[in-house]
């Protein structure tokens, strides 16, 4: 494995290469409190590019922010970068990775081929609908041990993803990709933004060697 | 001779610095907090809105602690003279806010005030901390289902990716960017742009504040990577409901003339998300910055009303 450093808005962001390749890489996104795996995972094998994989802010080897103030916007800020680095890419999502990577097809659905959603922490965030807000706390002796970042935890916990959020991204990527099939779900959890995602025609039901299959051949 | 400085501040004598300065820490980074008015007296904390400083307050706070107010405003995180942040959400400003309160040292609950973003900072406040606020005053930061001022149609495909294009763009740029320099007249007339109601004596006086002076000329403190908009998942749905439930005195303000920067809330949409009792002013002729354009009816308003609160 080698890890390159990138300069990211105030972060300095950690990008394993855990495989080498040619062609389009595949990025995958941590669940939420993990960090990247330090070997390819056996079931990208097949996959024919290099394998990639990012630390988010206050997570892994990436710097570690003072005070707080995470959202999935911020991380799929990091995950951009990526792209800006490397060009194109196919993710592998996790828990929380597989939500921001959505938000990031959302975004740049012309710049990501393929999309797997994958079971992972963080995966349903603080559910659908806002609930009565409350002050979190971080002990301060607790938000100087490094990653992964206690706010972290704490923020994105409890995060609201309303499903017509979810469902305004898929849209996105169905009218711009240019893939009928570009988000697969292998997960098995079904948090509420996920279950509006899949009422799009380019969402489906898979499992990770035949998505990865599908997209590296796209 | 004076300076430039000087001569500014000089033609805007109502206008007031604070009495003191100090920083508060909230989790490593450092807010620059400020008091007008004796130490002594009732706390009134003041909430700038968003793009804002604490400064913005210049020329209310001296009239509130005039009427017997130890008035104490903060710049928020990456604004004015506090620390830059990695991170901003709208949580971690009600953390903040929270953190300067608790600063206070009130054993007794505190009346609050906000103006635009801060007036919704001040809404959430009361909410999460109900026991700690005794009165909430909102200086035309009432939301309506229209939405702000800039929002963009998210049902346009088109409009949506560019606008979170142009997000994802500012972020891949702004670890190296600044904000331009300018001179000192320059940026008071950039901001006019945004605040066309507001008169030059003020927006210069605004810029020795809220912009510092460095080798190629004057710019805003604020973060360079703070950028508007896309708010995320937020909605103004998710407030107004809330807005009936609050269970303190509520004191609502409202300018009229429609700009850029604020909501534009109408009294017809703001009165009936009000909560009960709530006391609700609709200034004639007068713009978003409502505490700066009448600042001694503002003030009258405020220190009447919170004479009047239990």
């Amino acid at each position: 494995m080698t890890t390159t450093f990138l300069t990211h808005v105030r972060s300095q962001l950690a990008l394993h290469k855990l495989r080498a390749g040619r062609g389009r890489p595949l990025l995958i996104l941590h669940g939420l409190g993990e960090h990247s795996p330090s070997l390819a995972p056996p079931i990208t094998k097949g996959w024919p590019g290099p394998v990639l994989a990012l630390d988010f802010t206050g997570h892994g080897d990436s710097s570690l922010p003072a005070g707080g103030g995470y959202t999935c916007e911020a991380l799929m800020s990091d995950a951009d970068a990526v792209i800006a680095e490397v060009g194109p890419v196919t993710v592998l999502g996790y828990g929380l990775g597989a939500y921001v990577g959505l938000l990031l097809y959302g975004s740049r659905p012309r710049e990501i081929r393929g999309l797997v959603i994958a079971d992972g922490p963080g995966f349903d965030g603080g559910g659908g609908r806002p609930t009565s807000p409350k002050l979190l706390h971080v002990p301060s002796n607790e938000a100087a041990n490094g990653t992964p970042d206690p706010w972290a935890l704490a923020e994105l916990a409890s995060d609201t993803r309303p499903p017509d959020y979810a469902a305004e991204h898929v849209r996105q990527v169905a009218t711009l990709a240019n893939m009928d099939e570009a988000i697969a779900v292998v997960s098995i959890g079904r948090p509420e933004w996920l279950e509006a995602a899949m009422k799009s025609t380019v969402v489906f039901e898979s499992d990770i060697a035949a998505a990865l299959s599908l997209f590296g051949a796209a | 001779m004076p300076s430039e400085i000087e001569t500014i501040r000089a033609a805007l004598p109502q206008a007031q610095r604070p009495d003191r300065t100090r920083r508060v820490d909230v989790g490593g980074i450092e807010l620059s907090v400020v008091e007008w008015g004796d130490k002594k007296n009732q706390p009134l904390l003041l909430a700038h809105g968003g793009f804002d400083f604490a400064g913005t307050f210049d020329i209310l706070a001296p009239l509130l602690a005039k009427a017997g107010f130890r008035a104490v405003a903060w710049d928020q995180r990456g604004h004015g003279d506090s620390d830059l942040a990695a991170l901003y959400t709208w949580e971690a400003d009600i953390r903040d806010a929270a953190m300067v309160l608790a600063s206070l040292d009130s054993t007794d609950p505190v009346p609050v005030l906000g103006h635009s973003k801060g007036g919704g900072m001040m809404d959430q406040l009361a909410e999460v901390a109900p026991h700690r606020i005794s009165a909430v005053i909102n200086l035309d930061g009432i939301p309506n289902e229209r939405g702000f001022g800039q929002k963009i149609d998210r049902t346009d495909v088109t409009a949506l990716d560019a606008e979170l294009a142009a997000w994802l763009d500012h972020r891949r740029r702004a670890g190296n960017s600044n904000r331009r320099a300018d001179t000192l007249q320059g940026l008071a007339e950039r901001r006019r742009v945004m605040n066309p109601r507001l008169s030059v004596e003020w927006l210069q006086y605004l810029v020795t504040v809220g912009a510092q002076e460095d080798t190629d000329g004057w710019r805003w403190k604020i973060d360079p990577t703070l950028r508007f908009g896309p708010s995320g998942a937020w909605s103004p749905q998710w407030a107004i409901p809330r807005l009936r439930g609050l269970h303190v005195p509520f004191l609502g303000v409202v300018g009229t003339v429609e700009e850029e920067m604020g909501w534009a809330t109408s009294p017809d949409e703001a009165l009936p998300i009000l909560p009960d009792g709530a006391e609700f002013h609709a200034l004639a002729e007068t713009g978003h910055f409502v505490h700066i354009e009448r600042p001694e009816d503002v003030a009258e308003i405020v220190i009447d009303f919170l004479e009047r609160a239990p």
